[in-house]
């Protein structure tokens, strides 16, 4: 076997060192009638050569998004990612070394973590970042108990224009501890009156910008009243190049941002691993989740990392923790990091002022095609066309075109009779050609 | 060498007496950032650039990069009417650029500050810090798994959802459980989708206002007390014997109508196999309460036993550790949790089913005739870990999953059998698991602490094993070398601990308490660190405003 090193003669000088006569032996507090004799009934080992077979197999009956015109997004969005990233965060220094528990030996991660956070916090226009979440939802989820634990309060109220998927994590955290929730219905043009749901009990309100139906959204007024009734705003984004482009949360008074990072140095992975971006004003990190990495000095005085405030996690805290939370996103972490260093700030604008003049090309095109219109008024690299069939059928028969046209509204929101709604985003990676294609495509099926 | 600040990077070199005087408290503080590197011998020989041959000083991506410095090129867009409704972005980000190869050589360097499993024997107990196959790296960038958008058709991604059901497949085998959510992040997240399952399961018999104590041993992961209480339940421990083992009497005494489930761990993190789990499970069950385990430590019993036939109702399994998906300094990893017949029903959306020879995504609540409790996740999960868990899996064959952790307890116990007789066994001399622990009994009146014990080890090549976990044992050293190491490798470590130890016993102190005098930084002040949390870079403040 390729992986393991001993052979049997190891073995049994080993087995003689610990003076026992079969490895067996070792597992003698195994109960005697459930220690296994024989091998568990699946296949045996195989070479490389096979395993490549079997899962590139897998592999081809998928059909990739650089393989066709897409268009889908609704919370991951299909970005170039340079060639640099991936191979960087492959190196074995980085790729197998654990949670920085020993700083002197792990100085690698802990700096790009610290250059992580400050990033983090300048982009969404914070005081403070953490080290990264799980993704963007159970960010969210985690945000909302932040604010609960602030605020002392247990209510919170979600934006009907939060990506369902978030809204359901929420929901099913906060019904298991037993947390109020409200949520607004389905807002698709992005006007819902969430402000008369502010009041003295509420927590937090939760609101994303860009949102799912695309639209961008305003926060000022909503953190205002907020602030007046002794609750946080949350603001959440699912498009991390949009703001580069966009105010930041920070600026329009949120007071905790959450947010999917996937969008920089990430692919798509079918919807995992991504990285949760949360960052918050700097009064409340002792009440923050997750994994901070602070600036310090060794005995000789040099400058160096650690990781700090570990006063609020499980495994000091345990039941009384902050979060359950052990882990970060590490390696998504880093390859955000790395994709934000090459672009900086002229190129992550220039890269958003991209996706928005795509999407700018694509919602003119779309709207002069019979029987789809374009319902936002303002957006960034995604919005909603309202077409006269389902979607869901649209887009099926696009598939079969070779065209990936965006995503249903029913796939999210089955129940919202929203069904001739189509989610659609462009971003830098559409050329002409691929917007031609799918607005001939539409063309043939409306 | 002068940074893109213009402030010297090693300002301390060549006898310059005070280099830093009046340069202000930033050029202050840089100088102290330059000089990395640990002192010994090589001290005395200063170099210019603070740099010594191999071992580079890199600073901060915001001392080097320039706003206006980009890696990646982009035509700017043809004209066009934005529609942002005002809400264009008016102020500076702030974010420094780097060119490729400026960005190419900062990340080496950092990377090259490191510790890896690539690097060296890394015996992190209760972490499972064992070889990352590249093969499997290279499967999860199969375009068809990493090039795929989770909200495509599903007709458009037949072989991703076969993927995940074959995944699941050899989970629910392996463990000989009932079904499998594969959704869950991480570890932790896992335990929250399991206990979660057994508060739905609880509700849904009408229970979910009396049943509300978790059971927890002392020796138990600090997440298991943390995930019960995050979703409302009151943890109560089960106290720690002196033999490492949870006693089924000690759990029966806190049994009652009030306990809604136990929270196990095993093997336990004491490095033994519960050898009471029939008899606990037994009991837990009879009292109408779920058993949890906690799989961290599966790895040690794949293919030798069966948790489902051990009487867990739910246990995470950690990918990152049993299967051996990258730990990437701190993730991602992936936890999905398998579920006994009495959880299966409430396993949270999505799940994918096989229905006429196609694959189809379970995602809404209402589409199945199961009571998922919920969703865990936007998404299915984390499907880059899931092919490489699998790649893992079918590498190794049923086989070869065996060997491997028949490999990794037998070089536990190589380890304990030699060293047993220098370092203390807390609960005295018998066979471990995957993992040894050791206490710090054997260190008393040396004046060298498990910490100062583990920093020596950095010295000497290595990577510290799990410091001061279990917390039921004093000066907890947990150490875990896992299947991937030859005999050769940890004779040498065997040898080198040995030599540690006597010279801790002998009174060698400085060696210890002094260390790590090797590593690109000396011992860190934590203690500074949490006290004024500095958590992100700041612009220095003008030179001569500071000087005044």
């Amino acid at each position: 076997m390729r992986y393991l090193p001993l052979s049997d003669t190891d073995r049994g000088e080993m087995l003689a060192r610990i003076g026992v006569q079969s490895v067996d032996e070792l597992f003698a507090d195994i109960p005697k009638t459930m220690l296994l004799k024989e091998p568990i009934d699946l296949p045996r080992r195989k070479g490389e050569l096979e395993v490549e077979r079997i899962l590139s197999r897998m592999s081809s009956k998928n059909v990739s998004a650089s393989s066709v015109p897409f268009f889908v997004g609704a919370g991951a969005y299909k970005h170039h990612v340079p060639a640099t990233v991936d191979h960087l965060i492959q190196r074995s220094e980085f790729l197998t070394s654990y949670t920085p528990y020993q700083p002197e030996i792990a100085q690698g991660t802990l700096q790009y973590l610290f250059e992580f956070q400050t990033q983090v916090a300048a982009l969404t226009g914070m005081d403070v970042a953490n080290a990264s979440m799980y993704d963007g939802s159970t960010g969210t989820g985690e945000a909302v108990l932040m604010a609960h634990r602030v605020t002392k309060r247990r209510k919170a109220v979600l934006s009907g224009s939060l990506h369902p998927h978030y809204v359901d994590v929420v929901k099913t955290l906060s019904e298991m501890a037993s947390d109020d929730v409200v949520t607004m219905g389905p807002d698709v043009s992005g006007t819902e009156d969430i402000l008369s749901q502010i009041d003295d009990s509420v927590s937090c309100v939760v609101v994303q910008t860009p949102d799912v139906f695309g639209n961008v959204r305003d926060l000022e007024a909503i953190a205002a009243k907020a602030q007046q009734h002794g609750a946080l705003l949350i603001a959440v984004f699912t498009e991390a190049v949009s703001l580069g482009l966009l105010q930041s949360p920070g600026s329009m008074g949120a007071d905790i941002v959450v947010g999917e990072g996937q969008s920089i140095g990430n692919a798509l992975n079918f919807g995992g691993p991504y990285v949760g971006l949360f960052a918050a004003k700097s009064k409340y990190i002792r009440q923050m989740p997750g994994r901070l990495c602070g600036e310090t000095v060794d005995a000789d005085g040099n400058r160096g990392f650690v990781l700090t405030l570990s006063t609020r996690e499980q495994h000091i805290r345990r039941d009384k923790a902050t979060s359950n939370i052990c882990t970060n996103s590490g390696l998504c972490c880093l390859a955000f990091t790395i994709h934000m260093t090459l672009l900086g700030q002229a190129g992550l604008t220039r890269l958003a002022r991209v996706n928005h003049a795509n999407a700018v090309k694509l919602a003119d095109l779309l709207d002069d095609v019979s029987g789809a219109e374009v319902l936002n008024k303002a957006f960034f690299n995604e919005f909603t066309v309202k077409l006269s069939k389902p979607a869901a059928e649209v887009v099926e028969r696009l598939a079969e075109k070779g065209v990936l046209a965006g995503v249903p509204v029913s796939r999210l929101l089955p129940e919202a009779g929203l069904d001739n709604l189509l989610l659609v985003a462009s971003t830098e990676v559409n050329t002409d050609d691929d917007r031609a294609a799918l607005v001939a495509a539409l063309k043939e099926v409306l | 060498m002068l940074n893109r600040q213009g402030r010297p990077s090693a300002p301390q070199a060549h006898g310059v007496s005070d280099p830093a005087a009046g340069m202000g408290d930033q050029a202050a503080r840089m100088q102290g950032d330059a000089n990395t590197l640990s002192t010994g011998s090589a001290g005395s020989h200063p170099t210019f650039t603070g740099n010594k041959a191999l071992a580079q000083i890199e600073p901060l991506l915001f001392e080097i990069g320039h706003t206006d410095v980009t890696g990646v090129d982009f035509d700017e867009p043809e004209n066009f009417k934005p529609r942002l409704g005002g809400l264009e972005r008016k102020d500076e980000i702030g974010l420094p650029g780097l060119s490729e190869p400026e960005a190419m050589r900062h990340y080496v360097r950092l990377s090259q500050m490191n510790y890896g499993i690539d690097t060296g024997l890394f015996p992190l107990g209760s972490c499972t810090m064992k070889h990352n196959a590249r093969l499997n790296e290279r499967m999860a960038r199969l375009p068809g798994f990493s090039d795929v958008h989770p909200l495509q058709p599903v007709s458009t991604v037949q072989g991703a959802l076969e993927l995940m059901n074959e995944l699941g497949r050899y989970l629910v085998t392996l463990t000989n459980m009932t079904t499998v959510a594969l959704s869950p992040k991480a570890g932790a997240h896992g335990e929250l989708c399991g206990m979660m399952a057994i508060k739905a399961a609880i509700e849904a018999k009408g229970e979910g206002k009396t049943r509300n104590v978790v059971l927890v041993p002392d020796s138990a992961h600090g997440t298991n007390p943390a995930t019960a209480a995050l979703i409302g339940f009151v943890v109560k421990p089960v106290p720690a014997r002196d033999d490492g083992w949870v006693h089924v009497e000690d759990v029966k005494k806190l049994l009652g109508p009030d306990v809604a489930a136990i929270m196990l761990t095993n093997p336990n993190t004491c490095g033994l196999f519960e050898n009471q789990v029939a008899e606990i499970a037994k009991a837990i069950h009879d009292a109408g309460a779920y058993f949890y385990c906690d799989g961290a430590n599966f790895n040690a019993i794949v293919g030798k036993a069966k948790p489902g036939d051990l009487g867990v109702d739910a246990m995470h399994i950690n990918l990152h550790k049993t299967f051996s998906t990258p730990h990437g300094g701190g993730g991602p990893g992936a936890g999905p949790v398998v579920l006994s017949a009495r959880l299966a029903p409430f396993a949270p959306v999505p799940f994918v089913t096989l229905k006429d020879g196609e694959f189809t995504l379970l995602e809404h609540e209402d589409e199945t005739a199961e009571k998922p409790f919920g969703r865990m996740t936007a998404f299915h999960g984390q499907m880059g870990m899931y092919v490489r868990a699998l790649a893992y899996m079918l590498s190794h064959g049923s086989d070869g999953m065996k060997q491997a952790s028949e490999d990794a307890v037998l070089n536990a116990n190589y380890i304990r059998a030699s060293l047993a007789d220098l370092f203390s066994q807390p609960f005295g001399d018998k066979p471990c698991m995957h993992e040894v622990l050791f206490d710090d009994t054997w260190l008393k009146d040396t004046g060298v602490t498990t910490l100062d014990f583990a920093k020596a080890m950095i010295d000497e090549g290595y990577h510290p094993m799990t410091m001061y976990f279990p917390l039921v044992v004093h000066g907890a050293m947990l150490i875990e070398p896992t299947e991937s190491e030859s005999k050769a490798s940890l004779d040498l470590f065997i040898a080198t601990l040995r030599d540690l130890a006597m010279a801790a016993k002998k009174g060698d102190k400085d060696r210890f308490t002094g260390a790590p005098y090797h590593a690109p930084r000396r011992r860190l002040d934590e203690t500074r660190a949490a006290r004024s949390p500095v958590l992100k870079w700041t612009p220095p403040a003008p030179i001569a405003e500071a000087a005044e």
